[in-house]
């Protein structure tokens, strides 16, 4: 059976992790390699870089920190931020990440997806979609950090994202985004079974709970986490047991 | 003279995951292995041991393979002929079949007869692609399984599975509401299902059995 994945996402800007883990023994906290460690050797299951440089001009940090990571961490590396075509993908495949996660570019223009999933496959094109809930109903998809509203239905968007070959969504919250309330169970569970490819659920997380209720009641494949776990709020063994032991497959 | 590694070039995705893994297992296994990407089908015809890796659809890698000169004739040469120890990886190991049914027909390399086709598990509320970490099941041992745990946990990521025609060739299965095909093999051809490269310590410690392995 399937084990439902946990993982952790670490924020990278300009080459160095903005939260960090908390560890006293690290010589260097905002080293994303030696974090990138510390998650392969605590047993997370894939890991997730989201870079927020805001200057393209820092390209070549990120590409050089993913290469150090796939060098040392043998475990699949998701990278987003920033992606806009082939060129951003290939550079990226090519410094060892796994899958590559495109947000704005997708929105933008769709059929960007389509392009990218036929030359590079459908495995490894990740659609990031940011949603808002919207008084009337629904959710909307926000661009640009989620400053940007776009008026586009999010479970329609991830409908048409996995017609034009995204091999998995990754599904964040704006509302719960940082607010440690738990997971947008309705979003994800709507989106989760629109389509027929894996779900992240991110966005929110603030206990253990919140991780079981995104699988349980969300139906997400996957929980994607980052400040429970950068804090050092629980460690990745926990999370898991706290899964195991309310009934969810997990990789112990 | 150390050994020389041949890891096949042809565009496809994650290269350089699969060569630092299999770097850091030949360490770990103290030997000298020298990890060789290559593209060039006299390098491949040379090497000591052969690594197809893979990503992305049958078609689409087949016809970049084919697209590299000689490579084509060299693997099925210095594999079925010479028997050289050789491994596909995902989309490396569905190219050892006769035929790839996505997207249209295409045809394989046929190491071992069989087709790969979309996956079907028969519960219709699973995801597709087959996309995390499974467990693994030995269904007969092989040389290169020795002191790995059965039941290991590996990673995988394909909407596709091979289906060999002799069961026989089998030696790796998972379930996901239907049994998968993880790892065949015959002679000196391994083919896994699973990413070894990205299988924390059970991929490595697999990657160290093939680099020791002297079929």
């Amino acid at each position: 059976m399937l084990a439902t994945r946990i993982i952790p996402c670490l924020d990278v800007k300009d080459g160095r992790v903005v939260k960090g883990v908390n560890f006293v023994d690290l010589v260097d906290a905002g080293d994303p390699v030696a974090q990138a460690k510390i998650y392969d050797a605590a047993g997370a299951d894939e890991l997730t870089f989201l870079d927020i440089t805001a200057s393209s001009d820092n390209r070549n940090i990120l590409f050089d920190v993913v290469s150090k990571t796939a060098e040392q961490c043998f475990m699949p590396l998701t990278v987003g931020g920033g992606v806009r075509d082939a060129d951003d993908v290939r550079a990226l495949l090519q410094a060892g990440a796994d899958k590559v996660s495109i947000n704005t570019a997708a929105v933008l223009n769709p059929d960007v997806i389509r392009v990218l999933a036929e030359q590079f496959g459908s495995q490894c094109i990740v659609v990031a979609i940011d949603a808002k809930k919207i008084a009337t109903s629904g959710w909307q998809i926000f661009t640009h950090g989620g400053r940007t509203a776009t008026g586009i239905d999010a479970v329609a968007f991830a409908r048409q994202a996995t017609a034009l070959g995204a091999g998995e969504i990754l599904l964040t919250s704006m509302d719960k985004d940082g607010a440690k309330t738990g997971y947008d169970i309705a979003l994800t569970r709507a989106v989760s079974d629109a389509v027929r490819v894996p779900v992240i659920a991110s966005g929110g997380v603030g206990t253990l709970d919140d991780l079981v209720a995104g699988v349980r009641d969300g139906h997400a494949s996957a929980v994607l986490a980052a400040s429970i776990f950068h804090y050092g709020n629980y460690s990745i063994a926990e999370a898991k047991q706290h899964m195991a032991a309310n009934g969810i497959k997990v990789r112990l | 003279m150390a050994e020389r590694l041949a890891l096949i070039d042809y565009g496809s995705g994650n290269l350089r995951s699969v060569a630092k893994a299999l770097e850091r297992a030949a360490i770990d296994a103290n030997l000298t292995i020298a990890v060789e990407v290559t593209n060039n089908a006299a390098i491949i015809a040379t090497a000591d041991r052969i690594v197809l890796p893979g990503v992305g659809a049958f078609g689409h890698c087949a016809a970049a393979l084919r697209s590299l000169p000689g490579v084509w004739d060299v693997l099925a040469t210095r594999v079925q002929t010479e028997a050289k120890p050789f491994l596909g990886i995902c989309v490396g190991m569905q190219l050892m079949a006769t035929r790839g049914l996505e997207h249209g027909e295409h045809k394989g390399l046929d190491c071992i007869a069989g087709d790969v086709v979309l996956l079907a598990p028969g519960d219709t509320a699973l995801k597709v692609p087959h996309m995390g970490w499974n467990t693994l099941a030995c269904v007969q041992s092989h040389t290169i399984l020795n002191g790995l745990p059965d039941k290991s946990m590996a990673y995988f990521v394909h909407s596709f599975v091979y289906t060999p025609v002799d069961k026989n060739d089998v030696y790796l299965t998972t379930d996901y509401s239907q049994t998968i095909t993880a790892m065949i093999a015959r002679d000196t051809m391994i083919g896994t299902q699973f990413h070894p490269e990205k299988s924390q310590g059970f991929g490595l410690a697999f990657l160290q059995n093939f680099l020791k392995w002297k079929p």
